[in-house]
């Protein structure tokens, strides 16, 4: 007993698409990372290489394995909160290569009025000076300190 | 076994190539960083700033982002007396170099940093066509450098005006929370060289971070609480003015 006649045709219609299906999914499996949907609709990998980015700021931590004697004069007067970078720029590189990369020396009457420099908008509490008029145009460090800025502090460096 | 001289030819090459894994150690990775341990907040205190741009400098040099874009900027807002609707905002260079001595001196004077907010239902990420920009598991909105398409989608979709179309890459680029340096155990570049701790990175999945007590006692606030971003970052002294 046959229900249908010339079934052929619709086996070899079934075969295309069968084709079609297993194309879909070879070139799928060639096409989305592999580790895309891992954690949601995006690439995993793409975590571990933002996080596999290099540094430029070393971190406080990093300066003060070397430097420890700069630390104890800053923690004795109002600058001990100000990392070192703050003022000192990026220094990993500095930090991986000690001998061969020496940071630049910096300019103090460019530098300090950047923070301390008279605006109405900063807080109250906060020291506040007018550079030209208050030195005249002369360094900051030529009185203060800058680890250790008030006046007669005894910082030497 | 016998060492015959084919055999001294094909190990000699194998065990070169071996010492060269020896040699070059294991690359710096973060083999203790637990995503699931982290939930990155940041806390900024307005009543801190002081305006000096340091955040702004940093973020540029740390993530080498190109002149006159911004990951991170500073505002300074003026607000005479009452009319909080329309406060005087400048913000010159995004604040890298510091700001001007103020023309009007009576009324409100503040700065306000701004940057991505890492929201949890953020914005951007839900209109990215591509899976291109994600929130990680550890509470970090990033972008895929390799999948986006510049289609500029997310940068007109944040709320809070925090990506940019990178002119080198023509790619969506925006604040990490320097992923790269919070993996590794480091703080933010713009953390680090806040002078006066305005900014403070957090892990709000940490019991032990003093944000938990700082939330607890102090009033803070997000920025446009009412779109329900979830947005982590919080502003304490937050001017009902500020955009």
């Amino acid at each position: 007993m046959k229900a249908f006649k010339d079934t052929g045709h619709l086996f070899r219609v079934a075969a295309v698409f069968l084709a079609g299906f297993i194309a879909f999914l070879v070139l799928r499996s060639l096409l989305v990372p592999h580790s895309f949907g891992r954690y949601g609709h995006y690439r995993a990998d793409a975590i571990g290489e933002i996080a596999a980015l290099p540094i430029s700021y070393a971190g406080h931590q990093t300066c003060e394995t070397c430097h420890s004697e700069v630390v104890d004069v800053k923690n004795k007067g109002v600058h001990k909160g100000v990392a070192c970078e703050s003022c000192h720029g990026p220094q990993a590189k500095h930090a991986d290569d000690p001998g061969s990369v020496v940071p630049d020396k910096l300019d103090t009457s460019m530098l300090c009025p950047r923070c301390h420099q008279t605006n109405v908008a900063k807080p109250k509490s906060f020291p506040q000076v007018d550079a030209a008029e208050h030195s005249g145009g002369a360094a900051c460090n030529t009185c203060h300190q800058p680890h250790t800025p008030a006046i007669g502090a005894g910082g030497s460096q | 076994m016998n060492i015959t001289r084919r055999r001294m030819l094909v190990l000699l090459p194998a065990a070169a190539v071996a010492w060269k894994y020896v040699l070059a150690g294991t690359p710096e990775a973060s083999p203790n960083y637990q995503m699931t341990e982290h939930w990155w907040a940041m806390l900024i205190d307005i009543t801190k700033c002081i305006g000096c741009g340091s955040c702004v400098r940093a973020c540029q040099l740390e993530n080498h982002v190109p002149d006159g874009y911004f990951r991170t900027w500073v505002e300074r807002y003026h607000i005479e007396d009452w009319e909080m609707e329309y406060p005087k905002v400048d913000s010159p260079d995004g604040g890298k170099n510091g700001f001007p001595v103020a023309k009007e001196t009576g009324g409100k004077n503040f700065f306000v940093p701004k940057m991505c907010n890492q929201c949890a239902d953020s914005p951007c990420t839900q209109v990215c066509p591509v899976g291109a920009t994600f929130v990680t598991p550890d509470g970090v909105v990033l972008v895929d450098q390799k999948y986006c398409l510049g289609c500029r989608y997310c940068v007109q979709a944040c709320p809070y005006g925090c990506r940019f179309i990178n002119p080198k890459t023509e790619t969506a680029n925006k604040c990490t929370l320097c992923y790269h340096r919070i993996t590794k155990g480091l703080t933010t570049a713009c953390c680090e060289v806040c002078p006066t701790g305005a900014r403070q990175l957090a892990n709000l999945k940490d019991p032990k971070d003093p944000i938990h007590e700082f939330l607890q006692t102090h009033s803070v606030q997000v920025l446009k609480p009412y779109l329900a971003t979830r947005s982590k970052c919080f502003y304490y002294g937050l001017d009902g003015a500020v955009r």
